[in-house]
């Protein structure tokens, strides 16, 4: 009797798993990557996924998102929550991919080519870029290797930086850290903090589509190997 | 025996008449329905605030709401403010914001809310009581003075998916309500309950029965689960005794394939005896919908010259992308156009039907339209003023792509039958437009960060409030849109606004978050 149910239940949850696959390729893979592994969204080719320890917080996590980054797919009915929790679950089980890179030798890179100029590790570097310490179990390592040699293909979502003329003709040139209808705010570059009304400015400048973090494109491949290597084992606190 | 008669008689002596909220205009200081008057306004008559001196405008006092984003338009009357969260009332001190009442009904714990926030978006007042409709759909009528509960009805069973989020509407002798559930499959209706009793005088389904016209509209049973909720305040022409109600979207929402037709009444604005309920006419905005766009809207009541003479209208920006202008005494339609981005639509017929272009329902793969399923505008308030006879609405402009899916209908959960993916946040926006109400063309317009989520206000002072997702409530000029003030209110607004007197002095109000904000000069 045990050996039939499970012989029903297998086509069942072969059914479901193509359920989720479907529902996974076209809501979720835009951020999570279209096998999982991650992109702007965290990789989720990991058995344990920290923003959901069971089941049940899978499926909040699927229909709530995280704000402000994850939407909810809130329209999902109950059944492609579970079929989509099920899919996310199997990608889990998958091998996890083979990085070439030796991160201790990595970590050098970090410290000599220039990173700590702007990002911050373990408390350590300054905050003018993203800071770093957690960033392997948010992104993966194709994308991390891309975001280093061609910074402008990953900016987030409404990344601007801003030129602002102020009343006294004085330029500063930051990146946005945030706006209101009336007022901006803005990360200069030597990292301190800038405030205005935008009543009061005689210019503003707005600059999409461009990092202000150079293309590291001229690394040696083992460098460019080892530093990838070393940004996939931060892990930030687990 | 002279002074017990007087005592009685002062007793029954009613607190808000009938009158008195039909004629809101005579007593400007007070905000005595839903959307100010029962022509669905929201207009302020109150003019001490103006474009010269709203700069001065400072925060008076705030008010904490218990739970999540408040979405209340209180009731002020005679001093005394009366506001609402979900399955809560409260009565307030005008002047200073303390509490003089609350009044709680827990949520059942088997309650869910099925496709919308655990909200509640205010009271209705009506002689000596206050009427608040519930989370688990029922209709209580509290004592205006104790807020002690004087009776409760039953509009509804919660469990398949019904539910109240809207301020009820009340008229001579009635209190109406519309219920939400358009994501559950439900079959919507408009109620209207004895104001003394709670008994109900009628109910009118938005989803016509086999037998009843418009029911040759829904493909076989669709018309069970075909949804059509009503889970926005209506307006009421006294003159008339009709009462206007905006129908929600058919179910399943993406996937219209079970329900070939029209599916009326859903995507409608009906017209309906306020004595008796019945239909006096119709109007489908968006026939056979399959992006979710309600017309849960606050119907606007405007007097206007179409060819140079005044007629009755009922005015629409609707959530479809289209601003309509319909004779209301028969639903005629006499004027409409796009007022947003919409790709949906060649335009509009001489009867007002959209001539849709073939290929724009949602698919497997996604279609991408404008508008997405949160529209050009949604359930937050439009405002007419008569003074600049300008109609002014807070319009979103995001595209989604709208995927279609499966649709299996067990009551109590989920109908939907697909969903939508929006475009990237940093391409959305929106705008405060002002229309032209016979015809719908802009005026002008205030470009917003990101699309709104609050409804807008206009004063007999010459302004127009709302707010905006990045947490500013402000004012802008109602003749041009220029920004005159702004307070940075630390929340998303996602409310509409009132104003109202305090000894005379006009104030304005507006919930930021889970905060209610007043303010004067």
């Amino acid at each position: 009797m045990k050996k039939l149910l499970v012989f029903l239940a297998l086509p069942v949850l072969a059914q479901q798993l193509d359920t989720g696959k479907r529902i996974f390729e076209s809501q979720c893979a835009l951020c999570h990557g279209p096998d999982g592994s991650g992109g702007r969204g965290p990789n989720l080719r990991k058995a344990k996924l920290k923003n959901a320890p069971d089941e049940d917080v899978l499926k909040k996590v699927i229909v709530d998102g995280i704000p402000p980054e994850m939407p909810g797919a809130w329209q999902l009915h109950p059944a492609e929550v579970t079929a989509t929790a099920a899919y996310v679950r199997s990608l889990g089980k998958l091998v996890v991919e083979e990085i070439a890179g030796v991160p201790a030798a990595g970590e050098n890179v970090f410290a000599n080519a220039g990173c700590v100029a702007c990002h911050i590790v373990n408390g350590k570097g300054i905050a003018n870029g993203p800071e770093l310490s957690a960033i392997g179990s948010r992104r993966n390592a194709k994308h991390l290797r891309e975001s280093i040699t061609a910074p402008n293909s990953f900016l987030p979502d409404g990344f601007q930086i801003l030129e602002v003329t102020d009343a006294a003709g004085r330029i500063s040139k930051g990146v946005k850290a945030n706006e209101d209808l009336f007022t901006i705010q803005l990360t200069l570059s030597d990292g301190r903090h800038a405030s205005f009304q935008k009543a009061s400015l005689k210019g503003l400048r707005r600059i999409t589509g461009q990092s202000t973090m150079p293309a590291f494109n001229s690394l040696a491949a083992i460098d460019l190997d080892n530093l990838v290597a070393y940004l996939v084992s931060l892990k930030g606190a687990e | 025996m002279k002074r017990v008669l007087l005592l009685i008689s002062s007793i029954a002596i009613a607190q808000v008449p009938y009158e008195r909220i039909r004629d809101a205009a005579k007593e400007p200081g007070n905000w005595l329905t839903y959307s100010g008057n029962y022509q669905g306004h929201r207009h302020s008559p109150l003019a001490e605030i103006t474009p010269a001196n709203v700069s001065g405008l400072k925060v008076k006092w705030a008010y904490q709401f218990p739970g999540g984003r408040n979405q209340t338009t209180p009731i002020v009357v005679d001093g005394v403010m009366y506001i609402t969260s979900p399955n809560r009332a409260a009565a307030l001190d005008a002047k200073t914001g303390r509490e003089l009442w609350t009044w709680e009904r827990p949520v059942p714990k088997d309650y869910q809310s099925i496709g919308f926030g655990r909200v509640n978006r205010g009271p209705a007042i009506l002689d000596d009581k206050l009427f608040v409709a519930t989370l688990d759909c029922y209709l209580v009528a509290l004592d205006l003075k104790t807020g002690q509960q004087r009776w409760e009805t039953k509009v509804e069973d919660y469990k398949p998916g019904y539910s109240m989020t809207l301020a009820p509407l009340a008229i001579k002798g009635k209190v109406l309500v519309g219920v939400s559930g358009g994501e559950a499959g439900i079959r919507g209706f408009i109620d209207a309950y004895d104001a003394a009793s709670g008994q109900r005088s009628w109910r009118f389904f938005t989803i016509p029965a086999p037998g009843e016209p418009g029911n040759e509209t829904w493909a076989g049973d669709s018309w069970k689960t075909g949804a059509g909720s009503t889970w926005v305040t209506g307006s009421y022409d006294p003159e008339l005794n009709l009462v206007y109600w905006g129908v929600g979207n058919p179910g399943p929402d993406w996937n219209g394939d079970s329900r070939k037709g029209d599916n009326l009444y859903t995507c409608s604005f009906v017209a309906l005896d306020g004595d008796t309920g019945k239909l006096k006419w119709h109007f489908q905005f968006t026939p056979h919908d399959t992006h979710d766009w309600d017309s849960a809207h606050v119907p606007m009541l405007v007097d206007a010259p179409v060819n140079g003479k005044v007629r009755k209208l009922i005015v629409n920006p609707n959530r479809n992308g289209f601003y309509y202008a319909l004779d209301r005494v028969t639903g005629e339609f006499i004027a409409g156009r796009a007022y947003a981005r919409q790709t949906w639509a060649k335009g509009l017929d001489d009867k007002g039907r959209p001539i849709v272009i073939p290929g724009t329902d949602p698919t497997e793969e996604g279609n991408l339209t404008w508008p997405a399923l949160n529209g050009a505008t949604i359930w937050y308030s439009p405002s007419y003023s008569p003074k600049t006879n300008l109609v002014y609405v807070a319009t979103r402009e995001v595209g989604a792509t709208y995927f279609k899916r499966a649709a299996e209908f067990k009551p109590g959960t989920f109908f939907a039958g697909g969903g939508e993916r929006q475009i990237p946040a940093s391409e959305q926006w929106g705008a405060i437009r002002a229309l032209e109400p016979a015809t719908g063309k802009m005026a002008w317009e205030y470009k917003l960060l990101s699309a709104p989520w609050a409804g807008v206000l206009s004063t007999a002072g010459g302004l127009v409030f709302s707010g905006s997702n990045e947490g500013n409530i402000f004012a802008l000029d109602g003749k041009t849109g220029k920004p005159l003030w702004n307070f940075h209110s630390g929340g998303a607004v996602a409310s509409n606004p009132i104003s109202f007197s305090i000894d005379g002095r006009q104030h304005v109000a507006l919930p930021a978050d889970k905060v209610l904000y007043v303010f004067g000069l």
